[in-house]
C-alpha cells in the first residue's frame, strides 16, 4: 500500500527508493529526504540501549495532506522509510509494522549475500519483489 | 528475411551450392551436413558461422531454405572479406567476392583438422582457465540446454546442436536436427543417463573422434559468446546456447543451433567425455531420444554433481558442513560473471538464508553459474530440481519431466524459503517425533507455538515443569524429551524434573518431598496443552478406580482384601489402610474441587466441594491403622471425624488462599496440600486430645511407614486410655502393625493410581488453559485492531 518505499544508510544516502511512477517522483524522494531529520530526531529521542521490535519501529513520522510518512529504523542505523497514499483507508498500524518487518527480512537477506557489498546500491531482485508487493497493493 | 540482390555470378554460384547442399532436393537445406561443411570450409571462426546462421534466419526457421542460404552465403562473403557482419550489409556491400571455401579431398579430414584446431585452442584455454569453473559448467551447460534448446527451437535444424544433449537434455529441436547428422553416435555416448542426446551432429562425431578433449578443456566464453549470446537470446531462451557454445566446449547439447559450428565439435567432443564412443546410431534414434526426453535443463547430471562435490571439497573438506560466504564469493567471482548476477545466483541459492552454502545450495549455485556462463538466462526463482532437497538424487530417474521448464523462468513450484532455519529442521523432525512418539498430538501443536514465542516460551515451561507431574512412569519421562525437542528446550531439563517428580510420587512418603512438587505444580499449571495432551493418552489405565474413589468404598474394598480384613464389623474400620486411602480421598476430592475452583474461580466453592467430599473420607480417616482403637471408639470417631472433616476443608482453603496466584492451580497443588495440611490439621486435632484417635491416622497417612508404626503406637496407648479394653490395645497393636504394612501397600497402590488421576486432572486443566490462552492472543489481536482508531 505504500506510494513510495526507501531504504537510507547508515549515512544518510539512500540505497534504495522506489515510488510508484507517477509524474512527480521527485516529491516523494524529497519527502524522504526530509522524514529523515523526524527519524534522527526520534532516534536519538528513543535512546539506546533496547532494541526491540518497539523501538526499530519509530510510527508515523509525520503526516502531510496527502500522505503519510512512517519510518523504522534498523541496530544498525539503516532506515526505512515508507510513504503511503492518506487517502487509502488508513492502514492499520500493525500492518505498517508488517511491512516494515518484511523489508527489514529482506534486507537482512540482502546482506547475508556475500556478493553485496555494504554500502552498494540494493539491486537484488527478491529485495525488488518485495517492495513490488507492497507497492503494487496501492494499486 | 532480408531481401537479397545477389549479382548474377553470385546467384549462379549460390544457387550451385544450394544444389549441393540440397541433398534432398526439398528446395531447402536442413542443417545437414553438407551445409556445415561448407560453412567449416569457409574457415571462418566458429562464432562468425554462428552468427551468420542466426543472421540468416535458419535459426528461426531451423533450416536452411533457399533464400537464407543465399544470405549465409552472403554473409560468409561479407565475413571472409573482413567485414562486419551486419543485415544491412548484405545488400550494401557491393563488388563482394563470392565467399571461398577450402573443400579438402576428405571433407572429413578438413573438418578434423578444424576440429583439432578448435579443439586445441580450446584445449589451451581452459589450462590457464580460471579455475575450475568453466570447466564443470560446460558439461553442465551441455546437460542444460538440452531441454530448453529443444523445447523453444523446433526450428533449429541447421543449427546442429553441438553438444549433443548430453547428460540429459534431449533437443527439442532434434527431430529436425537429426538428419544431418551422422555422428547420431555421440548422442549415445554422451548420453549417460537416459537423457536423450539432441541430435548429433556431424560434427560431433568428428570432434569425438578428433578431439578427446577432456570437458576441462574448457574455454571461457566470454567474450566470443557474448555477442552470439546476445544474438541468440534474443529469439528464445535456448539459443544463447549456441553462440555460447562455441565457446563453452561443454555445451550441453541441445539444439545448439550452431552446429555447423566447428567450435561445437570440441564442446561436443567434451562432451562425450564421459562416453566417447562414436556410434553411429541412427539418427532416429538420436531423434527419438530428443523428442521423448524433454528433461529438466536445470538437472545436475550425476557427472555435473560429481564434479560439484569436488569442488566443494576444495573448499570445506566435510561434505556436511558449510561454506562460508566469503569462501563462495571467491570461488563464484572466479567464474567472471558479473557480481550483479552473482549475486542474483547467491540469492536464488542460499536456501536457507544463512549466508553460507551447504553441499547441496553449492551444487545449485554451481549449476546455475555454469548456465549462466553458457548463456542462460538465470531464473526467476530457484528451478526445482536445484532445491537444496534434493540431494542425491539420481538425475536420470527424472528424465522425462514434462516441459514443465521450458524457458528458465519457469520454475515449478518454489518452496518458499524460509526465512527460520527451523522450520526445515521441524519438518523433518516431525516423522521423527511421530515414529518415535507414541502419541502423535505433540507434534501438531509445538510446531505452531514456535512463531508466538512468549507463549510459547511459557508454555514450554510449563510443559518441562507439568510434565513432571503428570506421570512419574515412564511414558512422561519419554514424552519430555521428545517435547523438549521439537520445542527446543532443554531436554536435560524435562528430564531432572520428570525423574525427581517421578521419584517423589514412587515412594509413599513423598511428602516429604512435596515442596518440591507442589512448585512444580504450581508452575506447571500453565503447562503446555500438548504436554498435557501427550500426558492425557497415558494415564488412563490406572485411572478408573480412583474417578470413583471419591466413593471410597473402592479403596475400601481394596482396605479390605489388604487388611486381611480385621473382621471388624465396622465399616469405618475398613479404612484400615486407613494411613493411605484418606490421602487419595482428599486429593480425588480436591480434583473435582479444583475443576471447581478454575472455572468458579473461587476459593470458598473449592472448600464447599471439599467439605462436601470430606464426609465421605470421614469414616476412613479415623481408621488409621488401628482397627481395635476405631471399634472402641467408633461412636467417638464419627464425632471426632466430623471435626477433620471441618479441619480439612479449611486447610484445603488455606492452601487455596496460600497458593493463589493461578486459578489454575489445580488438583495437584491442592492434592499434596490437601495433605500436607490435613496432616497439620491432623497433628492440631491430635493435640486436641479426644479427637486424638482420629487426626493420628490422617497423620499416618501422610507420613512415611516408619512413623506409622510409632504413631500406632501412640495411638494404642492413646486410645488404650479411652479404651476400655486394654487387653484388645495389644492385640490390636500387633494386628495394626500388620495391617500397617498392609496398609502401605495398599496406601502406595492409592497414591499412585492418585497421580494417574491428577495427571490427568492436570492434562485437562493445561487444556483449558490453552484454550484461555488462545482467546487472550484473539482478544490481544482485537484490541491491537481497534488501537489504531483510539489513537485518531
Amino acid at each position: 500500500m505504500a506510494v513510495c518505499i526507501a531504504v537510507i544508510a547508515k549515512e544518510n544516502y539512500p540505497l534504495y527508493i522506489r515510488s510508484v511512477p507517477c509524474q512527480n517522483e521527485l516529491k516523494f524522494h524529497y519527502t524522504v529526504h526530509t522524514s529523515l531529520d523526524v527519524v534522527e530526531e526520534k532516534v536519538s529521542a528513543v535512546g539506546k540501549s533496547l532494541a526491540d521490535q518497539r523501538e526499530l519501529y519509530l510510527g508515523l513520522l509525520y503526516p502531510t495532506e496527502d500522505y503519510k510518512v512512517y519510518g523504522y529504523v534498523t541496530n544498525s542505523k539503516v532506515k526505512f522509510v515508507i510513504v503511503v497514499d492518506s487517502s487509502n483507508t488508513s492502514l492499520r498500524d500493525n500492518e505498517i509494522r508488517s511491512m516494515f518487518r518484511k523489508l527489514h527480512n529482506s534486507f537482512t537477506d540482502v546482506m547475508c549475500n556475500p556478493f553485496y557489498n555494504p554500502g552498494d546500491p540494493i539491486q537484488s531482485k527478491a529485495f525488488n519483489g518485495i517492495v513490488s508487493g507492497m507497492m503494487v497493493q496501492t494499486g | 528475411m532480408e531481401s537479397l540482390t545477389l549479382s548474377d555470378v553470385e546467384q549462379k554460384y549460390y544457387s550451385e551450392l544450394f544444389v549441393y547442399c540440397d541433398t534432398d532436393n526439398t528446395k531447402k537445406v536442413a542443417s545437414n551436413g553438407r551445409v556445415l561443411d561448407l560453412f567449416r570450409a569457409a574457415q571462418l571462426p566458429s562464432e562468425v558461422v554462428l552468427q551468420i546462421t542466426e543472421l540468416c534466419g535458419a535459426t528461426r526457421l531451423g533450416h536452411f531454405g533457399r533464400s537464407q542460404f543465399y544470405i549465409a552465403l552472403k554473409l560468409i562473403a561479407i565475413a571472409q572479406s573482413g567485414l562486419p557482419l551486419r543485415v544491412e550489409s548484405l545488400n550494401s556491400v557491393k563488388d563482394l567476392p563470392l565467399p571461398r571455401f577450402v573443400v579438402g579431398k576428405n571433407e572429413a579430414e578438413a573438418r578434423h583438422a578444424a576440429l583439432y584446431q578448435d579443439a586445441d585452442s580450446q584445449g589451451l584455454y581452459p589450462a590457464p582457465g580460471t579455475a575450475l569453473i568453466p570447466r564443470p559448467p560446460g558439461r553442465g551447460l551441455q546437460n542444460k540446454k538440452g531441454p530448453p534448446s529443444s523445447t523453444s527451437l523446433p526450428a533449429h535444424e541447421v543449427i546442429q546442436p553441438l553438444a549433443p544433449s548430453i547428460e540429459a537434455q534431449p533437443e527439442p529441436t532434434s527431430p529436425v536436427i537429426s538428419p544431418h547428422q551422422s555422428p547420431p553416435t555421440s548422442p549415445h555416448s554422451w548420453r549417460k543417463h537416459k537423457r536423450q542426446h539432441s541430435g548429433g551432429n556431424a560434427d560431433r562425431q568428428q570432434v569425438v573422434a578428433a578431439t578427446g578433449a577432456v570437458w576441462t578443456q574448457f574455454r571461457e566464453p566470454q567474450t566470443g559468446p557474448v555477442t552470439g549470446d546476445g544474438m541468440w537470446s534474443s529469439h528464445s531462451p535456448p539459443p544463447p546456447l549456441p553462440p555460447s557454445q562455441e565457446s563453452w566446449v561443454s555445451f550441453t547439447a541441445d539444439t545448439p543451433p550452431s552446429s555447423t559450428l566447428p567450435a561445437m565439435h570440441p564442446s561436443s567432443v567434451q562432451e562425450s567425455t564421459t562416453i566417447r564412443t562414436v556410434a553411429s546410431a541412427a539418427t532416429t534414434n538420436e531423434i527419438q531420444r530428443q523428442s521423448s526426453g524433454y528433461d529438466d535443463p536445470w538437472k545436475i547430471t550425476d557427472e555435473q554433481r560429481q564434479y560439484y562435490i569436488n569442488q566443494f571439497k576444495t573448499i570445506q573438506p566435510d561434505l556436511t558442513g558449510l561454506i562460508p560466504g566469503s569462501a563462495a564469493k571467491e570461488f563464484f567471482t572466479k567464474s567472471k560473471l558479473p557480481i550483479l548476477e552473482l549475486s542474483h545466483i547467491w540469492e536464488l541459492s542460499d536456501f536457507d538464508k544463512d549466508g553460507a552454502l551447504t553441499l547441496d545450495e553449492f551444487c545449485a549455485a554451481f549449476h546455475l553459474v555454469v548456465a549462466r556462463k553458457n548463456g542462460y538466462d538465470l531464473p526467476e526463482k530457484l528451478p526445482e530440481s536445484l532445491m537444496p532437497k534434493l540431494i542425491d538424487l539420481d538425475d536420470s530417474a527424472e528424465v522425462p519431466e514434462p516441459a514443465a521448464e521450458v524457458g528458465f523462468s519457469a520454475s515449478p513450484v518454489e518452496v518458499t524459503p524460509n526465512k527460520s532455519p527451523s522450520m526445515p529442521s521441524l519438518n523433518q523432525a516431525w516423522p521423527e517425533m511421530n515414529q518415535s512418539n507414541e502419541d502423535t498430538a505433540i507434534v501438531h501443536p509445538v510446531p505452531i507455538r514456535m512463531t508466538p514465542s512468549k507463549i510459547h516460551m511459557q508454555e514450554m515451561e510449563l510443559k518441562r515443569t507439568g510434565s513432571d507431574h503428570n506421570h512419574p512412569t515412564s511414558p512422561l519421562l519419554a514424552k519430555p524429551p521428545e517435547l523438549s525437542e521439537e520445542t527446543k528446550l532443554p531436554p536435560s531439563m524435562k528430564f531432572v524434573a520428570a525423574n525427581t517428580v517421578g521419584d517423589g510420587y514412587s515412594s509413599s512418603d513423598s511428602f516429604t518431598s512435596d515442596p518440591e512438587p507442589i512448585t512444580r505444580q504450581r508452575s506447571q499449571s500453565g503447562a503446555s496443552p500438548e504436554a498435557l495432551k501427550v500426558v492425557a493418552p497415558p494415564p488412563p489405565p490406572p485411572r478408573p478406580q480412583q474417578s470413583h474413589s471419591r466413593s471410597s468404598s473402592l479403596d475400601m474394598n481394596r482396605t479390605f482384601a489388604a487388611t486381611a480384613a480385621p473382621g471388624q464389623p465396622q465399616p469405618s474400620a475398613i479404612a484400615f489402610p486407613p494411613a493411605v486411602p484418606p490421602r487419595p480421598l482428599p486429593t480425588q476430592s480436591s480434583v473435582p474441587l479444583t475443576g471447581h475452583r478454575v472455572e468458579a474461580e473461587g476459593v470458598p466453592a473449592g472448600g464447599a466441594v471439599l467439605t462436601t467430599t470430606s464426609p465421605q473420607q470421614i469414616p476412613q480417616q479415623p481408621n488409621f491403622a488401628d482397627f481395635s482403637q476405631f471399634q472402641a471408639f467408633a461412636a467417638s470417631e464419627q464425632p471426632s471425624s466430623l471435626p477433620d472433616i471441618d479441619k480439612h476443608s479449611e486447610a484445603g482453603q488455606a492452601d487455596k488462599i496460600s497458593e493463589g496466584a493461578g486459578p489454575l492451580r489445580t488438583v495437584k497443588s491442592d492434592g499434596p496440600a490437601d495433605e500436607r495440611t490435613s496432616a497439620t490439621v491432623n497433628s492440631a486435632k491430635g493435640s486436641s486430645g479426644p479427637l486424638a484417635p482420629p487426626p493420628k491416622p490422617v497423620r499416618r497417612r501422610l507420613k512415611s511407614e516408619d512413623e506409622l508404626r510409632p504413631e500406632d503406637e501412640q495411638i494404642g496407648p492413646q486410645k488404650a486410655a479411652a479404651i476400655a479394653a486394654p487387653l484388645t490395645s495389644q492385640p490390636s497393636i500387633s494386628r495394626s502393625v500388620g495391617k500397617d504394612k498392609k496398609a502401605i501397600q495398599a496406601s502406595i497402590r492409592r497414591n499412585k493410581e492418585t497421580n494417574t488421576v491428577l495427571a490427568r486432572l492436570n492434562s485437562e486443566l493445561q487444556q483449558q488453559l490453552k484454550d484461555l490462552l488462545e482467546e487472550r492472543i484473539s482478544l490481544e489481536v482485537q484490541l491491537e485492531q481497534l488501537r489504531p482508531f483510539s489513537h485518531l
